[in-house]
């Protein structure tokens, strides 16, 4: 008997048993998957929590019922990774050998690492919305707002949903019109990034949005420390930004196992071949979804596509036989820009984000890098989605690799 | 593409005046593009293009300020000091590397 072993049950560790257990015979592959909880978090959904759109129930499901017979579960942190020894040490002291390993523990918020961000004041004057519990007080928190001055600070990149930061300020602009005191309250994009957004098409027509809306956009902010008790960010070039509150993107980091296995970068996330997910250092190792250290978003659209990949060519791998298909780095993104509006961004590895339109037979085509209603019900839509269609591993009506049908190519 | 006589030697240079081949790059060709923005190298900043350069070698892309931090050993500040207002940028222009890609 065979062992494959998954570390971590959210979006891509889920989709992977989904995908491989009809695969891999159950007489020959014993499947088995840790997590550290029960609960399975419809993560993308957070960002609607802050403005009372969502609840915790729109978001949290049980982890069980998204796995398929046939597939071990064990609810447990991990301790470490011996690759050499092939096994796992699990926090509730049991030791799980495998033949392969997937890691799929992602990426998380860590406002640890950032010097006076994470003290008596989080969750008072400073909230992030990465988190439920982070999303829940920040709801309580702009209900509670009068005025003054708002700060949305990403503290370093890679972050997970690079565009969510965006979205909250766009769905806060329009969450404070509705409420009638607009002009009561000062916004401020604090970003490390040289603009809106990275590449150059989408960090245009993105900065024109935050222009339109009235919102200061502080660029290139390289953040050292967080003066909590007066209310600044202050930067490494000696910026100061001043806040009332201040919602807050923490540095992203993997799992501390991953570190402590030797298995991690600088930010624990774990290098591998950006075609295939093998790990560089081990043979039997592979990381999807946020875990791995791939020069593209950090996203579930990323994972759903990447597993795609993934589960043909471990299937080869196993066989011996060379991986034949190879991941583009695809990611498509709604991005909210509030009012019942929001855009979409297709993009990869050599393709930055263009404008034009995304094909999608009945439902579609959905504007790219241009704000409709439509995009907003897609966006809105994908929740079922996501619990249906994407965990369950069942295939969505979208090509796993990017194609360029519909896009302008004269914008790039 | 295109190409620049920098320190009297041809090089290839992208749009932003990148160097784009990591093979063309000397040290006497690091000391002119620090002078060409105004930076006068000292051990210090040896220290961190050597790592740039080393790291890029490993890993063929640019080190972010936070791996030359961890990685490297020199803290964000003092690269911060070294290489004023746009260090990522300032110091990848002077080791011959790719601009530092943003992540997306």
């Amino acid at each position: 008997m065979k062992r494959l072993l998954i570390l971590g049950a959210g979006t891509a560790g889920t989709m992977a048993a989904n995908k491989l257990r009809p695969i891999l015979k159950q007489t020959e592959w014993d499947i088995t998957i840790v997590d550290q909880a029960t609960e399975h978090h419809y993560q993308p959904g957070y960002l609607f929590i802050p403005f009372g759109t969502y609840t915790a129930a729109d978001v949290v499901k049980k982890t069980e019922s998204f796995l398929p017979s046939g597939v071990d579960f064990i609810t447990s942190g991990i301790d470490r990774v011996d690759p050499d020894a092939q096994v796992v040490h699990l926090s509730n002291g049991e030791i799980q050998a495998y033949d392969y390993l997937i890691i799929a523990t992602g990426t998380h918020p860590r406002p640890d690492q950032t010097p006076g961000l994470d003290g008596p004041e989080y969750g008072q004057s400073i909230h992030d919305f990465y988190t439920l519990e982070g999303a829940t007080r920040l709801h309580e928190a702009l209900a509670g707002f009068t005025g003054g001055r708002i700060a949305v600070n990403i503290v370093e990149m890679p972050i997970k949903c690079p565009v969510a930061p965006l979205e909250f300020t766009f769905l806060a602009d329009a969450y404070f019109e509705k409420r009638g005191i607009r002009d009561k309250v000062d916004m401020v994009y604090v970003t490390p990034l040289p603009a809106a957004f990275t590449k150059p098409v989408a960090a245009k027509s993105l900065g024109g949005m935050l222009d339109e809306r009235d919102i200061e956009l502080e660029s290139d902010f390289m953040l050292e420390r967080v003066d909590a008790e007066n209310h600044r960010l202050v930067s490494y070039d000696e910026r100061e930004i001043p806040y009332d509150l201040l919602v807050t993107v923490p540095l992203n980091m993997g799992a501390d196992y991953v570190a402590l296995s030797g298995l991690g970068d600088e930010l624990n996330h774990v290098p591998v071949d950006k075609h295939t997910f093998l790990s560089k250092k081990y043979d039997t190792i592979f990381a999807l979804g946020d875990a791995a250290a791939l020069p593209t978003s950090k996203a579930g659209s990323v994972a759903h596509f990447a597993v795609d990949v993934f589960t043909d060519n471990f299937v080869e791998y196993i066989n011996g036989r060379p991986m034949e298909r190879s991941f583009d780095g695809h990611a498509n993104c709604f991005i909210e820009s509030g009012h019942g509006k929001a855009m979409l961004i297709d993009f990869n590895y050599d393709t930055q984000p263009l404008s034009g339109e995304y094909p999608i037979p009945v439902i579609g085509p959905f504007g790219l890098l241009k704000e409709s209603r439509r995009n907003h019900w897609g966006k809105l839509v994908f929740k079922w989605t996501y619990w249906h269609m994407l965990l369950p591993g069942r295939r969505l009506p979208v090509p796993t690799a990017m194609s360029m049908a519909g896009k302008h190519r004269e914008d790039s | 593409m295109t190409t620049a006589t920098i320190a009297g030697k041809e090089v290839t240079i992208d749009d932003e005046g990148f160097m784009t081949e990591y093979d063309e790059w000397t040290e006497a060709l690091g000391q002119a593009l620090a002078i060409q923005i105004g930076i006068d190298m000292t051990d210090a900043h040896w220290k961190a293009v050597r790592f740039l350069r080393e790291d890029f070698a490993e890993q063929g892309v640019t080190p972010t300020l936070r791996r030359v931090s961890t990685i490297g050993g020199i803290p964000t500040k003092e690269l911060f000091a070294l290489f004023p207002k746009k260090p990522a940028k300032k110091m990848a222009y002077i080791s011959g590397l790719p601009k530092p890609v943003g992540c997306v």
